[in-house]
């Protein structure tokens, strides 16, 4: 299985999402922002980082760039996408998901491992976890709280579309502590955490066995490519 | 040269940790007549030739779409003035 790794002017958290590919076991391909080709991969992953400075708001303007026009194209005709902090932004800027990312309640950028709960294991992106899986994974954002319209959040409630939650505290502000959203189909995920900074031993969070021993991010990328197989 | 001004504000009923940051600021400074304060952003376009209703009507697409967005935004002024602002006397 192949995954493109979209570089936007900007990404920070590319390279990082490219060694989580290859650490799960699929090809991973670097695409760019200015072109308009997928290059053929069966799946993409929108990092983290600050695009354009972050300027006019969080992932808009990226969320314009040439390469968008394809992944909006794929993203709707059921190719997963996972959209991770400045990617999380960009989705919800190209209406792929609802909601927005509005600055942090506290006016703070928080950097820190953050417990989360799966509520949702039907998605792409998270069919490895088990039902309810609580897990630990980086989050770092000053723009991270999640909002929406009561009406959106009904019916993402209402539809199971919650993929993720914050346990422990909510850090942020975000409306029903929700850390990460799908759409109706399941393929595009946005989440404000960053899995792939949880994936090898030696340099994740901290566990009850370890020093940064923490891996739990990995189950994101292996559960897109055992689906993958599934489709096939 | 005609500018066209599109006025941007956080939706009213959204925290707004910005404002609340320069709120507090000014509370600080002893400024305690002050109820709140709300931060938004003002764009400035400039064209070439008249401000018509083709060239208002394709701001007002873009304010929409572009320089807004509704989930937490509102575009609450559009209007035209002859010059890019300058610093008031």
């Amino acid at each position: 299985m192949r995954i493109g790794v979209v570089t936007f002017p900007g990404s920070l958290d590319d390279r990082d999402a490219v060694r989580a590919i290859r650490l799960a076991g699929a090809d991973a391909v670097a695409l760019w922002h200015g072109d308009h080709d997928l290059h053929g991969v069966d799946a993409l992953v929108l990092p983290g980082g600050f695009s354009y400075g972050d300027y006019l708001r969080a992932g808009a303007i990226a969320s314009l760039s040439p390469i968008m026009t394809e992944v909006i194209d794929a993203a709707n005709a059921g190719m997963p996408v996972l959209g991770i902090c400045n990617g999380f932004q960009m989705l919800t800027e190209a209406h792929l998901l609802d909601g927005g990312l509005i600055r942090n309640e506290q006016g703070r950028f928080i950097c820190r491992d953050q417990g989360l709960r799966i509520e949702n294991t039907r998605s792409d992106w998270t069919a490895g976890f088990a039902a309810n899986a609580e897990i630990v994974i980086p989050l770092k954002n000053g723009e991270g709280s999640f909002i929406a319209s009561d009406e959106t959040l009904k019916a993402l409630e209402g539809e199971g579309r919650i993929v993720a939650r914050y346990i422990g505290g909510n850090p942020n502000g975000s409306l029903n502590d929700i850390a990460g959203v799908t759409n109706a189909r399941g393929n595009v995920v946005g989440l404000m955490p960053h899995p792939e900074h949880a994936v090898e031993a030696g340099f994740g969070p901290d566990t009850d066995d370890a020093m940064a021993s923490g891996v739990d991010g990995l189950t994101f990328f292996t559960s897109v490519i055992a689906q993958a197989l599934v489709a096939r | 040269m005609p500018t066209i001004v599109v006025e941007v504000m956080p939706k009213a009923e959204l925290l707004d940790p910005q404002g609340k940051a320069v709120a507090g600021a000014l509370g600080r400074l002893g400024q305690t007549q002050f109820l709140g304060v709300r931060v938004g952003k003002r764009f400035e376009i400039s064209i070439e030739g008249d401000a018509d209703a083709a060239t208002l009507a394709a701001v007002r697409e873009l304010a929409d779409t572009v320089l807004s967005n509704s989930v937490i935004e509102d575009v609450v002024g559009i209007h035209v003035q002859d010059a890019p602002s300058s610093a008031v006397a």
